[in-house]
């Protein structure tokens, strides 16, 4: 029954971007009607193949077709346990943005209804590549997903916002282009041992010499490693999160970034398994250093937008943390990780944008008191931060401690040490809700409203899945198992046997 | 007695092949035609006729090249002086369509108050009264259809000589008029007749060189003929010295068209000085069918000697590329923005020039580096030439608004035309999904398989470079302040409408569905001896 479901998913919000923009420019409330229906149908969409998705491992929803076929380049798409988690996460953030973000794009530096459009844009774009099963077809996809966010965060953010938009697009692009190099040598190795292709599946076969697998992946690692962002290619990340709107943000942190760790999990680990293994020393210290370094500037800023920023570098070195671990418990507990990220930044950003809209100031300083006259606003500010902070019951909790647990099995001291960053966020979340939402009603601060329907609207899925996920984790981890299972296979590691085995209970 | 008229009898008279020849002949006749026109017919006639007659020939030629490569027959015509094989079919298949698409650019008259770019009397001295009275008069110069034809010609017969002397008359032949097109600007004339003059006096320069490496060539294997050459090559009988003076001069020759660094030099003055639709003519066309020559030569009468001229070539691809892209950055007029990116694009060509990834090695079933070329000569024309169309719509009184200041805030004021020149600064820029991603692929591919990786790598980073200055652009042009004394976007007649949605047209399809005009390029085949 090959229906093209993803096609469908795919086609469908660029659709809906193309409609938007046809909507007259007087009826900027129809355009985001139409924005926003279309987004709730792709969810729909979403939720029905997620509710086929059978968790058997391999592809599924697979389609392919010849694109280019001097290049071997296919239209290849299918989703394993890996993609399909993240294509909800684009489908589910998708409407949240766009309802939390409705009266935000008015400033901007155009229409209300291109802001609605990008939005819908990226997400096409997103869901293709989270589904892309061709390197070639990635790759490009991967490149594409700049030009939104580009004009997302140039049109509509703060003052320096096309500082930052440049800033970001020259990273990415310093990454993207690099990644490349590495798409071309890919090519070649293919097209010497025969007709080329990009298919994965074809990739996966070839036999790359030590050398040139090393390099390979290094044009590849470096690309995923600027996108993720880790330290030290991060410093765009601040600028373009702390200028661009609070659902801008979302959609760079939550989705785009992700795309990241996801090209590590699929392309490093998929296709250059050895070279993975070897780089994993100096993969996993710069994981830890950009724990340890996003959460103590973190602590440091005066800036909220810029602070949530900073913790997610450190929550990233974790996700990068536990793909490199090599242990099933880390990959699994990183790809959860990218899911529960997604939401509970998603909610701290969000928050935070309520906040500073009702105000006109980031600055934490302006801040206080908050408490006890928004007291719903606080609340949801509060649950959102304890939420990345990782506290137990609540989702992010479990994928953080799989990943430190499956790190631990492996390499103890990173594991260790990585334990720190853990602290350092109680300490950053707690500071930021202490300075801005108790204390003494700091003048201006008097008169802000609560949060209205439509707000808490928006924040509410995110907070009954933080609860829900965080109780009762396991049908994501079911469809995340097989999709592990079969990368560590590929890389040729097992779990190490732990040291004292679980026995039967002693009678 | 006898003895003298010998020679006579044997006199068997050549062997011309009208029938593969006849793109080339259709272009060159209907050029001569023009000129005719041009001293019989009355002169509100000439625009009109002469336009039709140059759009008839580029059309008919243009069929012609398609039923010959539909044939694919390959051979060498005019007793191995011209040789008509895939490549140059390909080449005379695309510098024909770019050129009628520049054609349309110069027949524009709607947008300078229903007067061309093109001056009205070239020998009024620019400021004079007589000057004043040609203006008033709407006199113009038609001649421009005829010396474009010339050209387009000189071009088509540059990219597929198979003899050093008739590359240097092919050269010649292109050469002259577009020294002329290049002084007949109507606006800004001073600047325009400094371009001729710089481009005319260098050209000459790089003329010479190439007609001295052609003399030391013929000293070295005794022969003009590139296949000649390559026999005396391969059987190494003349002294190294000659050879390898000769292929340094005749390789800055060729450069010189290229534009390669450090022979580069013409190409910003000439390109911000020329008429804006010359401009683009001459960066799409000519960059072609140098190209091709520069591969033509290199490949076929000095492939033996490759190991000498390789190291030269890596040097100058890098060169290219690198200095391509910086200077870039720091200009300041449209212009002379895209005549250093046009540098910086022949510098990723040089790459796929130098990895020798040829058919037939038996070392690889990828891409060819002929075919990567012939696809990124596809892929940068169409935009190269839409967006030199898009230059000359944003005016102000003094004609052209040329300087980037100037286009501040043109987003707002027409967000179409920004649109368009945004998409097409993206594909140079290399951005997936627009026709410069794929090309770049193409050539970055071909180069490695032929071993040149490093030059990918130092290609990437130019890319990056070369994306900055492309953004800066899209950054001044979107996210700036509209200026009180903004230019105006002048309303575009059917001509530069047509050219411009052909250019995009182009840029996009070839970004998504690139396959047709790469298997094309790939049925090019090699060049044949």
């Amino acid at each position: 029954m090959n229906i093209g479901w993803l096609t469908l998913l795919l086609l469908l919000p660029f659709v809906g971007a193309v409609a938007t923009m046809l909507v007259p420019k007087a009826k900027a409330l129809t355009a985001k009607q139409v924005a926003l229906g279309f987004s709730l149908v792709t969810l729909v969409l979403t939720a029905i193949v997620a509710v086929g998705y059978h968790r058997n491992g391999g592809e599924e929803y697979a389609e392919t077709h010849t694109w280019i076929k001097a290049f071997g380049a296919h239209y290849a798409l299918g989703l394993d346990g890996v993609g399909i988690v993240l294509v909800v996460l684009t489908a589910l953030l998708t409407p949240i943005v766009l309802i939390a973000s409705w009266n935000d794009a008015q400033h901007g530096r155009w229409s209300e209804k291109s802001f609605f459009a990008w939005i819908l844009g990226l997400e096409a774009l997103s869901i293709g590549v989270f589904s892309a099963t061709d390197v070639f077809l990635f790759y490009v996809l991967f490149e594409a997903t700049l030009i939104p966010m580009y004009f997302l965060i140039g049109g509509f953010g703060g003052p320096q916002r096309s500082y930052a938009a440049v800033k970001f697009l020259l990273y990415s692009l310093l990454g993207g282009l690099l990644m490349l190099a590495s798409v071309v040598g890919l090519y070649v190795i293919s097209a010497k041992a025969g007709e080329p292709s990009y298919l994965l599946s074809d990739l996966m076969k070839l036999d790359i010499s030590q050398n040139t697998e090393r390099w390979l992946f290094l044009g590849f690692f470096f690309a995923f490693a600027v996108k993720a962002p880790m330290v030290p290619f991060h410093t765009w990340l601040p600028d373009a999160a702390g200028e661009a709107t609070p659902g801008t943000s979302v959609l760079l942190v939550g989705i785009l970034d992700k795309i990241g760790t996801f090209g590590m999990i699929r392309f490093c680990l998929g296709l250059f398994p050895n070279a993975s293994e070897w780089a994993t020393p100096v993969v996993l210290v710069l994981a830890l250093i950009s724990v340890l370094y996003g959460a103590l500037l973190a602590i440091g800023q005066t800036d909220i937008k810029r602070l949530i920023a900073y913790t997610s570098i450190s929550h990233f070195g974790f996700i990068v943390m536990g793909i490199f671990a090599l242990t099933s418990q880390g990959l699994t507990g990183s790809t959860l990780y990218m899911f529960n990220h997604g939401l509970s930044t998603a909610a701290l950003f969000l928050v935070a944008g309520y906040l500073i809209s009702r105000r006109g100031s980031a600055r934490i300083a302006d801040y206080g008191g908050v408490e006890k006259v928004a007291p719903v606003l606080a609340g949801t500010f509060l649950f959102a931060g304890l939420s990345s902070l990782a506290l137990p019951g609540l989702s992010p909790f479990i994928s953080e401690f799989m990943v430190l647990a499956g790190t631990f099995s492996r390499h103890k001291v990173i594991a260790v040490i990585a334990v720190l960053g853990i602290v350092l966020a109680a300490l950053y979340i707690l500071l930021m809700y202490q300075r801005t939402m108790t204390g003494p009603v700091r003048d201006g601060i008097e008169k802000l409203k609560d949060l209205n329907a439509r707000e808490v609207l928006a924040i509410a899925p995110l907070v009954v899945l933080i609860i829900g996920l965080g109780i009762f984790p396991k049908p994501v981890v079911d469809i995340i198992k097989p999709a592990v299972d079969e990368t560590m296979q590929r890389v040729g590691v097992t779990d190490k046997a732990p040291q004292i085995p679980v026995t039967e209970g002693q009678k | 007695m006898s003895a003298m008229l010998l020679p006579l009898a044997d006199f068997t008279a050549p062997k011309i092949e009208y029938n593969e020849l006849a793109p080339l002949l259709v272009v060159f006749g209907a050029a001569c035609v023009g000129v005719l026109v041009e001293a019989f017919l009355p002169r509100p006639l000439r625009h009109l006729v002469q336009l039709a007659i140059t759009v008839v020939a580029v059309v008919v030629s243009g069929v012609l090249t398609g039923i010959l490569m539909n044939g694919k027959k390959e051979l060498l015509a005019a007793q191995g002086a011209i040789s008509v094989d895939g490549p140059a079919l390909f080449t005379w298949l695309i510098l024909l369509a770019l050129s009628l698409i520049s054609v349309l650019l110069f027949a524009e008259r709607s947008i300078d108050g229903g007067l061309s770019a093109f001056a009205g009397q070239a020998a009024a001295v620019p400021g004079s009264e007589a000057e004043r009275e040609g203006t008033a008069a709407r006199i113009e110069h038609t001649e421009i259809f005829p010396l474009t034809l010339f050209a387009v010609g000189g071009m088509m017969l540059f990219a597929a000589s198979n003899d050093l002397l008739v590359l240097f008359v092919a050269l010649e032949v292109f050469s002259l008029p577009l020294y002329l097109l290049c002084g007949l600007a109507r606006r800004r004339r001073l600047i325009s007749q400094e371009a001729a003059m710089k481009y005319f006096l260098l050209g000459a320069f790089s003329s010479a060189f190439l007609l001295f490496g052609i003399a030391l060539l013929y000293g070295y294997a005794g022969t003009m003929s590139l296949g000649g050459i390559a026999d005396a090559l391969s059987s190494d009988t003349g002294s190294d010295t000659i050879l390898l003076a000769g292929t340094g001069l005749l390789g800055v020759g060729l450069l010189f068209k290229v534009g390669g660094v450090p022979f580069h030099s013409w190409t910003p003055d000439v390109y911000q000085g020329a008429p804006t639709p010359v401009t683009g003519f001459m960066a799409a066309c000519t960059k072609i069918a140098a190209f091709v020559g520069l591969m033509r030569v290199f490949y076929v009468a000095l492939g033996g000697s490759r190991w000498d001229w390789a190291p030269m070539m890596w040097i100058i691809a890098i060169l290219t590329m690198v200095v391509g892209s910086i200077v870039a950055i720091t200009q300041t007029d449209v212009k002379r923005m895209l005549a250093y990116s046009s540098i910086a694009h022949a510098g990723f060509l040089l790459t796929a020039f130098v990895g020798l990834a040829q058919a037939g090695s038996g070392v690889h079933n990828g891409i060819t580096s002929t075919q990567a070329v012939l696809f990124y000569l596809v892929s940068y024309g169409f935009p190269t030439i839409g967006a030199f169309a898009v230059v000359t719509l944003v005016r102000d009184a003094g004609g052209e608004a040329t300087h980037l200041s100037r286009w501040a805030g043109l987003g707002k004021k027409s967000p179409l035309l920004a649109g368009i020149f945004a998409f097409f600064l993206l594909s140079f820029a290399g951005i997936p999904l627009t026709a410069g991603f794929t090309g770049k692929w193409a050539v970055f591919s071909a180069a490695w398989t032929g071993g040149a990786w490093p030059l990918v790598v130092v290609a990437v980073l130019s890319s990056l470079v070369a994306a900055f200055f492309y953004v800066r652009v899209i950054v001044l042009m979107f996210f700036s302040d509209l200026p009180a004394d903004a230019p105006d976007v002048a309303l575009p007649g059917w001509q530069t409408t047509s050219a411009v949605a052909l250019g995009l047209a182009a840029t996009v399809v070839l970004g998504l569905v690139p396959g047709p005009v790469l298997d094309l390029a790939a049925r090019a085949g090699e060049f044949i001896r």
